[in-house]
């Protein structure tokens, strides 16, 4: 289960990514945030951030609100 | 102050070639008649298609019947698929293609698939490179009609291994459409494929002329109703001026295009390593060595696609981008998807003959500051 969970719901790109971006680094390493997202773009995005950044993406979900993207802090 | 523009998209369009504007005035006047009907005009009319035919067919490397014009790329896709597939309907009903072909061969998949037809589609890996492996799996597989192929992706650049995979298809026995329309006047395309299609406005001839090459014992049907016109490939009367313009700029550009390739890959390698060393956060994507001489792609993390555009629109750069937010559906780019790299602050550049050194100094020199500016605006500096 994720830690804590960001809702980027109606958000377009790039706002997704910007928002994790923000939140992350305030959060202990080993952290999961989960971001709700409906931007198709944000299925791409997210994890090449991750991959950009160093950042471990978890996976991705797609649950009652519509997709949803993990993100554990690694550094 | 208005910048001097610098049209930077010619893999969309290319600007029309000097060679192309002279045939195209001189075929107004004397290509007007219909080719097929028996008098003098026609006769005239008939003389300039069949040397626009004739010099096509040399560029190419195919013999001038196998080839014909069609009103667009877009079409001549689409003739390809859809034709490759009805030419084998009792081997199949199964379309291999890669993910990254261009939106006309989706297109037509889509509605192959709407008629009851399958499609497979084969992955590519993070450079946009097909996965060969399994490209070799899906056409050996049972009832596959017909494949298709981009020659190198319109989008990042990447060159596809069309040798490879055309040896794979003759190995199954299916037939191999490989869309050129970003090869064909600037890179050779290698053999082995059974249906090629391009797109004259993308080599710097009019827009609104295709080309179909059906070799020779390739089971293709026309997907049209019938018409005896263009071998019976393409129905209507063709924009005849416009043909014979393809056909001049088309062996223009291919007498110049190494040449031309061998100016523009240092262009190109000078902007993939520029932006990566002067833009922080950016993605340059594509193969970095077995690309495009003219294309070359990235993508600025945190920037709005659309709000990078109109900044460097108002600059003078007239560039294309993948991200979802620049599409009328507003989805990324399928091949940006597909790769698995960064869809949005996405900008495709792709050069032509009359991009200077100096176009190319001044776009490197003006971007840093321009995403600069958009990050700061948006307050993800830092970030």
């Amino acid at each position: 289960m994720p830690d804590e969970v960001l809702d980027c719901r109606g958000q377009r790109c790039p706002l997704p990514v910007i928002a994790v971006a923000r939140r992350l680094p305030e959060l202990p390493v080993g952290t999961v945030v989960r971001v709700l997202a409906d931007d198709p773009a944000a299925a791409v995005d997210i994890p090449a951030w991750c991959r950009m950044r160093g950042q471990e993406f978890v996976g991705q979900i797609t649950g009652p609100d519509g997709p949803a993207y993990d993100v554990r802090r690694r550094h | 102050m208005s910048a001097t523009p610098v049209y930077l998209d010619a893999a969309t369009a290319t600007p029309l070639h000097p060679v192309a504007r002279q045939a195209l005035l001189a075929a107004f006047e004397d290509g007007w008649a219909d080719p097929g009907k028996l008098y003098t005009q026609a006769r005239r009319a008939r003389q300039l298609l069949d040397a626009a035919r004739a010099a096509a067919a040399e560029v190419l490397g195919v013999r001038p019947d196998e080839l014909s014009f069609t009103p667009s790329g877009t079409v001549a896709a689409h003739a390809a698929v859809l034709g490759g597939l009805a030419g084998r309907r009792r081997a199949g009903r199964t379309l291999v293609h890669s993910a990254i072909e261009h939106s006309a061969v989706l297109h037509a998949a889509e509605r192959h698939v709407a008629d009851g037809g399958d499609a497979v589609s084969v992955p590519v890996d993070r450079l946009g490179r097909l996965d060969a492996d399994a490209w070799s799996a899906a056409v050996r597989a049972p009832g596959v009609a017909f494949a298709a192929l981009i020659s190198a992706s319109h989008e990042v650049g990447t060159v596809q291994p069309v040798a490879e995979a055309a040896a794979a298809c003759a190995d199954a026995g299916v037939p191999l459409h490989v869309d050129a329309a970003q090869s064909v006047g600037r890179v050779p395309v290698p053999a082995g494929w059974s249906v090629l299609t391009a797109s004259a406005h993308k080599w710097g001839g009019p827009a609104g002329v295709g080309l179909l090459v059906v070799r020779k014992g390739t089971r293709w049907e026309s997907p049209y109703p019938a018409d005896e016109r263009e071998s019976g490939r393409t129905p209507g009367a063709l924009n005849l001026p416009a043909v014979v313009a393809a056909a001049a700029s088309l062996r223009a550009v291919a007498a110049d295009a190494a040449a031309e390739a061998a100016r523009l890959a240092p262009l190109v390698d000078r902007i993939r390593a520029r932006v990566a060393a002067e833009v922080p956060d950016v993605e340059v994507v594509g193969d970095p060595e077995r690309r495009l001489p003219h294309l070359v792609t990235f993508s600025c993390l945190y920037v709005d696609g659309e709000a990078l555009l109109h900044a460097l629109d108002r600059r003078g750069f007239a560039v294309s981008s993948g991200s979802s937010c620049t599409s009328s559906t507003l989805r990324p780019s399928h091949v940006l998807e597909a790769m698995g790299v960064l869809s949005h602050g996405n900008v495709r550049v792709s050069l032509h003959r009359e991009t200077s050194e100096a176009d190319v100094e001044r776009f490197l020199a003006e971007l840093p500051g321009i995403v600069a500016d958009l990050r700061a605006e948006a307050g993800v500096v830092g970030l």
